[in-house]
C-alpha cells in the first residue's frame, strides 16, 4: 500500500501559522488540495516539490525517499512537473525551446511522452513558431503544461493553474487538462480554491484550512456532504461518472447505464472528436433537479431517473436537499422546498422520480 | 599631441592587465556571493552587503592603509606567504590585484544582486523542475536572462579599476611595470611639472570613462548602481 502513495510528514512554524500534516494519498488521478488562500497549500507543494527546505520534514514518493532526516533529494532529481498560476516561460526560449527544455533533459529510457504527442494533446501546433511574449495567457498556460509533460514527470504539481486566467480563457483550458489526467496518467496535484475546478478534474479531495488537512476523501464523497465546502460557489450538486456514447443525428449522446440513462445535449467543441471519451463525468446542480411521484411523460425535461431518498436534510430558507442513488448506486442530490416536499409527502426511503433539468459535461 | 613615451605605454598596458584579471575574479566571486545575496535568508546578509560596500565610504588610504599591514612582510598575510617561500604582496602586481578586486567588488556585486533580485526564484524553480542542475540552471537560465547585469557589472568594475589611485599608491607604490598604473603615473608626471604629459593621459582617461557610462545608461535606462 505505502509504495503507490505520496506520503507527507512535515511541521513547519511559520509566524503565527503553522502547517502541520502528516498523511499520504494514493499515486492515481487528480488529487486536489482544496482550501483557501493562506490555509498552507502553497508551502505543501513545494515542500512535496523539494523547492522549500525544511526541517524536520519528510517526504516519499512511491516508497523512494524524497526528504528524510538525514537526506534531501534535489527538485532536479524528483522528476516532478510544475506549473504554477503564471506560466513562468522562459522569455529568452521560443515555445518550441520551453517545451522543449525539460525533454531535453530526460534521459532517453525515462522518457515516455513525445513531443508530437503532448503537441496534439494540447493543441499547440499553431504555437510552435511563436515569442513567449507573443502567446495569450492561455495559450502560455497550455505550454507551461506541455514543457511540464515533456520532462515525463513522475508526478505533476499544478498549483492553481487557471487562477490568473479569465473565464472564457479558463473554459478553454480546462477541457485540456482533464484531457491531460485522462491521457497522461501521471498523477496530478492540484492547488485550487475554486469548487468548480475541484468537482471537473479531480478524483480526491484534499480538505486544508490554517495549516492541518481536515479531511482527505474521494470526490464522491467530498459531495455527498451537503455542507461540503466545495457547495460554496454555486450550492449543492452531484457529479456522476459513466460511458459516454456518440452522438446521434441530433448531436444527444446517451450517458451512464441502462438502468439510469441521460440524455446529454452536447457541441462538437464539448468533446474532441480525436479522443472518444469512454468514461466521463456530468455535473448536475441540484436546484436544477425536481421531483416527482410518477414518471411524466407529456413534458419538455427529458431525463428522468428512478431515485431513492436515503436522507433528507434541512438547508436554511425553508429548503431541503435530498440525498438520494441512482439505480447504478450514484449518489444524486436534490433541492426541493419545504413547502413541495410536504406537499409530496417525501419520506426517506421512497422510490420518487428524479427530473433533471439540465446537466453539464464536465470531461 | 598624441606622442606617448615607452613609459606612457607600460602605464597603459599594466593598467589595462590589472583591469582585465581584476573584471575576471570579480566576475567570478561576485556572481556566486551577489545570487547568496539575493536568494539567502541568512542574517548575515545585512553584514555582508555592508562589508562588500565599504570601499564606497571608505577613504581610499584606509584601505591601502590596512592591506598594506597585512599583505606587507611583516602582516598577516605576507609573512605567511613568506614562511610559506612566496613573496610578500606589498609593491607588486599581486598585491595591487588583491587591492583592486576588494575596491571595485561593490560595482561587480551591486548590478548583478539587482539583475538577481529582478530575475526572481521562478525561473529557476521552473528550470530546475525541468531536470537542470545547478551549473546547467546558471548557464541556461540565469546568464542569458542577467546578460545586461553581467555587462554592467563587468564594465563598471573595469572602469572603476581604471580610476584606482589612493589603494595602489598606499600598497604598490610607483613601480614601473609592476604597479605603476596610469593614475600613478599622472600623478609622477604632475609632481614632475611634466604638465603636457598629464595632460595627455588624463584627457585619455576622461574620454575613456565617459564612453563607458555613456555605454551603461544607454544599456540599461535604471543605472543600477544608483541603488547602491
Amino acid at each position: 500500500m505505502s509504495n503507490e502513495t505520496l506520503r507527507i510528514k512535515v511541521r513547519v512554524p511559520r509566524g503565527d501559522f503553522t502547517l502541520d500534516v502528516d498523511t499520504q494519498w494514493p499515486l492515481t488521478g487528480v488529487t486536489a488540495l482544496f482550501g483557501r488562500s493562506g490555509c498552507g497549500k502553497t508551502t505543501l507543494l513545494r515542500i512535496i516539490a523539494g523547492l522549500e527546505k525544511v526541517n524536520a520534514g519528510r517526504v516519499s514518493f512511491a516508497g523512494a525517499d524524497w526528504q528524510t532526516a538525514e537526506m534531501f533529494l534535489p527538485i532536479e532529481k524528483r522528476r516532478v512537473g510544475l506549473v504554477f498560476q503564471e506560466a513562468s516561460l522562459l522569455p529568452h526560449l521560443s515555445v518550441t525551446g520551453n517545451l522543449l527544455y525539460g525533454f531535453k533533459r530526460t534521459p532517453e529510457v525515462l522518457r515516455r511522452l513525445q513531443p508530437d504527442a503532448v503537441i496534439n494533446m494540447l493543441g499547440l501546433e499553431n504555437l510552435l513558431d511563436r515569442r513567449v511574449e507573443q502567446l495569450s495567457g492561455g495559450q502560455a498556460q497550455r505550454v507551461a503544461l506541455g514543457r511540464a509533460l515533456l520532462s515525463s514527470p513522475q508526478l505533476l504539481l499544478l498549483d492553481e493553474p487557471l487562477a490568473a486566467l479569465d473565464t472564457q480563457t479558463k473554459r478553454e483550458i480546462m477541457p485540456f487538462l482533464s484531457r491531460l489526467s485522462r491521457d497522461s496518467n501521471v498523477p496530478i496535484v492540484l492547488i485550487t480554491h475554486s469548487p468548480e475546478e475541484v468537482q471537473r478534474l479531480a478524483d480526491r479531495v484534499v480538505f486544508m484550512r490554517d495549516g492541518v488537512i481536515d479531511d482527505i476523501c474521494d470526490l464522491q464523497q467530498a459531495m455527498s456532504r451537503p455542507d461540503s465546502p466545495l457547495f460554496a460557489d454555486e450550492g449543492p450538486a452531484s457529479v456522476l461518472t459513466g460511458p459516454l456514447s456518440e452522438a446521434d443525428a441530433q448531436g444527444v449522446r446517451r450517458f451512464g447505464v441502462e438502468q439510469a440513462q441521460l440524455f446529454v445535449q452536447t457541441t462538437s467543441i464539448a468533446v474532441s472528436s480525436d479522443s472518444p471519451v469512454t468514461v466521463t463525468r456530468l455535473r448536475v446542480l441540484a436546484r436544477d433537479v425536481s421531483v416527482a411521484l410518477d414518471d411524466p411523460s407529456r413534458i419538455s425535461i427529458r431525463n428522468h431517473l428512478r431515485v431513492v431518498i436515503r436522507e433528507i436534510h434541512e438547508l436554511p430558507d425553508n429548503r431541503l436537499l435530498l440525498s438520494t442513488t441512482l439505480a447504478d448506486g450514484q449518489c444524486l442530490l436534490i433541492e426541493i422546498t419545504r413547502w413541495s416536499a410536504q406537499q409530496l409527502n417525501l419520506q426517506t426511503g421512497q422510490e420518487v422520480w428524479a427530473l433533471i433539468k439540465s446537466v453539464a459535461l464536465v470531461q | 599631441m598624441m606622442d606617448l613615451g615607452p613609459a606612457d605605454w607600460q602605464a597603459i598596458y599594466l593598467t589595462l592587465k590589472l583591469c582585465f584579471f581584476t573584471t575576471v575574479i570579480l566576475l567570478i566571486i561576485a556572481t556566486p556571493l551577489a545570487w547568496w545575496l539575493s536568494s539567502g535568508r541568512s542574517r548575515w546578509r545585512v553584514a555582508v552587503q555592508a562589508i562588500v560596500a565599504l570601499p564606497l565610504v571608505l577613504p581610499p588610504t584606509v584601505l591601502g592603509f590596512y592591506l598594506l599591514m597585512a599583505l606587507g612582510p611583516r602582516g598577516f598575510v605576507g609573512s605567511s606567504l613568506e614562511s610559506m617561500g612566496f613573496n610578500h604582496l606589498a609593491f607588486s602586481f599581486e598585491g595591487i590585484l588583491f587591492a583592486s578586486v576588494l575596491y571595485s567588488m561593490p560595482f561587480a556585486v551591486q548590478p548583478l544582486l539587482e539583475a538577481f533580485n529582478n530575475l526572481g526564484r521562478r525561473p529557476i524553480e521552473v528550470s530546475a523542475s525541468l531536470g537542470a542542475g545547478v551549473i546547467d540552471r546558471f548557464f541556461s537560465v540565469t546568464l542569458p536572462l542577467c546578460k545586461g547585469g553581467f555587462i554592467v557589472a563587468a564594465t563598471l568594475s573595469f572602469a572603476h579599476t581604471v580610476g584606482e589611485f589612493g589603494v595602489i599608491l598606499m600598497l604598490g607604490g610607483s613601480i614601473p611595470g609592476e604597479t605603476k598604473v596610469l593614475s600613478v603615473l599622472i600623478y609622477d608626471h604632475a609632481e614632475a611639472m611634466n604638465y603636457q604629459a598629464a595632460h595627455q593621459l588624463s584627457l585619455m582617461l576622461l574620454v575613456f570613462s565617459f564612453l563607458v557610462l555613456f555605454v551603461v545608461y544607454s544599456m540599461s535606462r535604471r543605472f543600477y548602481t544608483v541603488k547602491l
